[in-house]
């Protein structure tokens, strides 16, 4: 193991590596929101609406995500009459199938933080004269927060390897130029560097986690 | 005219009869120990008064506006404004624990009255010296011993300067070494003539502390009279039984 050859298949992989966290922080950045927004209608006293949801959000957790990226890239576009206009860029279109995907996986999360929150939280801010959106914002949030925090630090790293699911519906991350080196050049060394390079990311991220978790303890 | 007046309140669950036609009042500075085993209803009675529980009928009048007048609630913009003159102080404290004690004391007045930060910082610090708590300012309660934050509890409230403070249970959550910490600011607060309802197991803060003791059972008030008297000379079979068991 030369590491001439090692530095020849990095640099392709480390722009790989840049799809593989792009994908990351969009698929961060807007499933948090989006699953909070779903818990909200879930717990909505406007029944329809709560079972559209819990509906969706079955079907999301119940079914593969490979399944459900394969749907959205390479299914959508086969629908009669408006298929045509499904033919999103194909990382557009990954992004948009994970964010659905982890958006349900966060929504379940957030639900249990708020089910965490003891009544006496919500009488005491009553009592104290608190509406319900500075109820909401500044006493329930930011508890629902720093319950959910560790399990959403968890699925979070789980994003980190599901990202190589970008593989199977051809957008070119991390794992596909290590797998393109290891079939041009019959070694095993690409697969070993791959897993470096995802273990220096999941073990930053858990660095940053713990940080985060540390400065929420609220002791 | 008494500050609060309660007249012909009922509350039920299902078809359980939580509180029977319930009717007494409260004078200003007058503190009221109510008493009675688990069940009675008297921890239902004192959330009534501050909106926390929906009663089925009757009247609840405070400092001259009602609450609900037989059985219909005033505008909550009304309801709002009758419950900011009570002030309550729970069995478990519910401090909010990802805010410091002296953000627990600051939050409402800021965010209900806007506040301005320097006054709120001198009412703040004035309250937590009041409990004994200055040092502890900064800490989150986590960090607390029961005790510590009851009284912490006990603060806030304050710091909305209510005209009648509400107990329920204080120190019932608390080690029996904890409580006496909780129960000497009460009674400091009762020298100071604050108008207090306070439901409670401690016989001894009743006798010592109430100007009037009601003794609750089953959904209705059996007896309502001075310490001395229901300590000492309880009228009904009911209110001698419960005393008697305590001893």
């Amino acid at each position: 193991m030369s590491f001439d050859y090692i530095n020849m298949v990095l640099k392709p992989m480390l722009d790989g590596t840049k799809v593989t966290l792009l994908l990351f922080l969009i698929v961060i950045i807007f499933s948090i929101p989006l699953g909070f927004l779903l818990t909200l209608a879930v717990r909505s006293r406007f029944k329809p609406l709560s079972l559209i949801v819990h509906a969706y959000i079955y079907v999301m957790r119940g079914t593969p995500l490979l399944l459900q990226l394969l749907f959205i890239v390479f299914g959508l576009p086969l629908l009669p009459v408006i298929g045509d206009y499904l033919v999103l860029d194909r990382f557009v279109a990954a992004c948009l199938g994970f964010v659905l995907n982890y958006a349900a996986y966060f929504a379940e999360i957030f639900r249990g933080g708020l089910l965490a929150i003891d009544r006496g939280q919500y009488e005491a801010a009553q009592v104290l004269g608190f509406n319900k959106w500075q109820t909401m914002t500044r006493i329930i949030l930011p508890q629902m927060f720093r319950v959910a925090l560790p399990t959403v630090a968890n699925e979070s790293i789980t994003l980190v390897k599901d990202t190589s699911l970008l593989y199977a519906v051809a957008v070119p991350e991390l794992l596909h130029y290590a797998q393109t080196a290891v079939n041009r050049d019959f070694t095993i060394v690409p697969y070993f560097v791959a897993a470096v390079i995802y273990l220096v990311i999941t073990l930053l991220l858990t660095m940053i986690l713990k940080r985060i978790e540390r400065k929420y303890q609220f002791e | 005219m008494a500050l609060i007046e309660v007249t012909n309140l009922i509350k039920s669950y299902d078809r359980l009869d939580v509180l029977k036609q319930i009717s007494f009042t409260v004078e200003r500075n007058e503190v009221v120990a109510i008493i009675g085993p688990s069940g009675s209803g008297k921890s239902t009675l004192l959330r009534s008064l501050v909106h926390l529980e929906t009663i089925d009928n009757g009247t609840i009048t405070v400092d001259g506006s009602s609450l609900v007048k037989n059985g219909v609630y005033a505008k909550p913009k009304e309801i709002k404004e009758i419950t900011a003159k009570m002030g309550m102080v729970f069995q478990h404290f519910n401090l909010f624990p990802h805010l410091t004690v002296k953000q627990n004391l600051e939050l409402a007045p800021k965010l209900v009255r806007k506040e301005a930060s320097g006054d709120l910082e001198k009412r703040s610090s004035a309250l937590l010296e009041k409990v004994d708590l200055a040092d502890r300012a900064d800490a989150f309660p986590a960090k607390l011993s029961g005790g510590q934050k009851q009284r912490v509890a006990i603060a806030r409230a304050l710091m909305m300067n209510p005209e009648i403070l509400l107990f329920d249970e204080p120190t019932s959550a608390l080690d029996p070494e904890l409580t006496g910490e909780v129960l000497k600011v009460m009674k400091d607060l009762a020298d100071e003539q604050m108008t207090m309802v306070v439901v409670t197991h401690e016989m001894a803060f009743a006798k010592e502390v109430a100007d009037r003791v009601i003794f609750m059972d089953k959904g209705e008030i059996i007896e309502s009279d001075s310490p001395a008297q229901i300590f000492k000379n309880p009228k009904n079979e009911r209110t001698k039984a419960f005393l008697g068991l305590l001893e």
